[in-house]
């Protein structure tokens, strides 16, 4: 299926779409993270908790749960919340 | 990940002989400073008069230090996040001109897998300290989280693991607080010290959580807060309510050790365990509450500090807008005031606890780091201070350095 990189993660990825295969989105960032090793820690706690201001959108919908199931040619979206300064 | 700075770093002469550009680069000074908002280093000249910058490295990640290991003088260690993505290390073998990410960075053991039942599993927020190994461990590195926690790399930084008994230890999870017991931005583990007689002698501290030592390789800890103050009306005995700022090891005696405190300056002599208030000595108006701490790289007597408006609401910012270094030359018994060359008023910035570094030259150099983003340096240990770099973000570290 398609991921959406947010551009912060750019630098591991290299491209802002991504192919990665999983029934379901913890099995999805465990592909992402053997393509591009790193990237799942920035984005996921040592407690499998999504980090603060990181949000994942499966087919437009807002997920938090990482056992969402996802089925083939769902697209997924990884996006960085709107704050900072 | 692989990380390229904006600008490469220029490259000495290839027909320069590899004797004398080593010799050479010995003899020069080098800066790591770490900031809010990315990284520089600064390589000055033999006289410590000009200094080049190299930078942003990271621009945009909050690098909370930048550590190059003084036993191979080629490792830089750069501790990193985003305002967003997840805590990380990056490491470069070329003073910056490659950086490649830890492939396994610090964090704590899952729920369930380490952590005490009943309490729950803990993310590391951010790296907060770095510290190099024993001479005789080549490759080994202590780092410090916010939330505290210890980790140990034994292969030069590029993968962690927690280290010794005290991240998951009931005791110790009760003395660490809750993230609302801590600084604003995280409590801490800091100050990670080894003897450098002895690899199995460590200490460490926690803002708050008091000062720990170990002797048996970190396989235990014990608290070392004897002596140590806490705010009025909180009890002493409690290891919670203390809050060193910054500890130092004498290089020129190690059985010495000096440390800012939200409480005072201290300093302790062993094989005595009482630390000694010696910032009562300081002027009254100025107090003796600061972040930094720093230690003459030969002399056991020396020690500067650069202390802070920790009046009324605490502003932690220059008491009066006037900063100052303060140094003693006999131990904490009395202070002089260091300011030539800095602001003479309407200075507000402070220098957080890593933000102040010594050279190991004689006269010994002196240099800053200010919330402001300006780095101060004092070729002739305190005694006139001068600019030297201007308009970077706030800094949060500053270490000095010796490339191989």
């Amino acid at each position: 299926m398609k991921v959406l990189i947010p551009t912060p993660l750019l630098s591991y990825t290299g491209q802002r779409e991504v192919d990665a295969h999983g029934a379901s989105l913890a099995e999805v960032l465990a592909d992402l993270d053997r393509r591009y090793p790193g990237l799942r820690f920035r984005i996921v706690d040592e407690q499998d908790r999504l980090r603060g201001q990181m949000r994942f959108f499966v087919n437009g919908e807002q997920c938090f749960d990482l056992a969402q199931p996802l089925a083939r040619g769902d697209s997924v979206q990884i996006v960085q919340a709107l704050s900072g300064g | 990940m692989t990380h390229t700075p904006r600008k490469k770093a220029a490259r000495k002469p290839a027909s320069e002989p590899q004797a004398k550009r080593t010799a050479r680069a010995a003899r020069r000074g080098l800066l790591l400073v770490a900031t809010r908002k990315g990284a520089w280093l600064f390589h000055g000249d033999s006289a410590r008069r000009s200094w080049r910058a190299d930078g942003p490295h990271f621009l945009g990640h909050i690098v909370h230090h930048l550590v190059l290991d003084p036993r191979d003088g080629r490792t830089l260690l750069a501790a990193a996040k985003t305002g967003h993505l997840g805590p990380t290390l990056f490491r470069s073998t070329d003073l910056g001109r490659r950086w490649k990410e830890s492939s396994r960075p610090p964090a704590f053991a899952r729920a369930g897998e380490g952590a005490p039942s009943g309490l729950p599993g803990r993310a590391v927020d951010h790296i907060f300290w770095l510290t190099p190994g024993h001479a005789s461990e080549p490759g080994v590195w202590y780092a410090g989280t916010s939330p505290q926690g210890l980790f140990r790399s034994e292969d030069g930084g590029q993968t962690w693991a927690p280290f010794s008994m005290i991240n998951d230890d009931p005791r110790y999870r009760a003395w660490m607080g809750t993230v609302q017991d801590g600084t604003p931005d995280g409590p801490k583990l800091h100050s990670i010290i080894v003897d450098p007689r002895d690899p199995a002698h460590l200490y460490f501290a926690m803002s708050g959580g008091g000062v720990h030592e170990s002797t048996d390789a970190g396989k235990s800890f014990a608290p070392l807060v004897q002596g140590m103050e806490v705010v009025p009306g909180f009890d002493p005995s409690d290891i919670t309510f203390h809050d060193p700022h910054c500890v130092r090891i004498c290089p020129g005696n190690p059985d010495r050790l000096y440390q800012q405190n939200h409480c005072g300056i201290y300093r302790l002599d062993r094989p005595s365990s009482q630390w000694v208030r010696i910032g009562k000595s300081m002027p009254r108006r100025v107090g003796d509450v600061g972040f930094t701490m720093v230690v003459h790289p030969r002399d056991e007597d020396t020690a500067w500090v650069l202390p802070m408006d920790a009046t009324s609401v605490w502003p932690r910012t220059s008491p009066g807008g006037r900063p100052s270094v303060y140094a003693t030359r006999n131990g904490g018994r009395t202070w002089q005031r260091q300011d030539a060359g800095l602001p003479s008023g309407q200075a507000w910035w402070t220098v957080k606890r890593q933000a102040m570094s010594a050279d190991a030259r004689d006269p010994v150099g002196l240099y800053f780091g200010t919330t402001g983003g300006e780095v101060w340096a004092s070729r002739d240990e305190g005694a006139r201070w001068g600019c030297i770099a201007r308009h970077l973000p706030e800094i949060y570290a500053l270490e000095t350095a010796e490339p191989a």
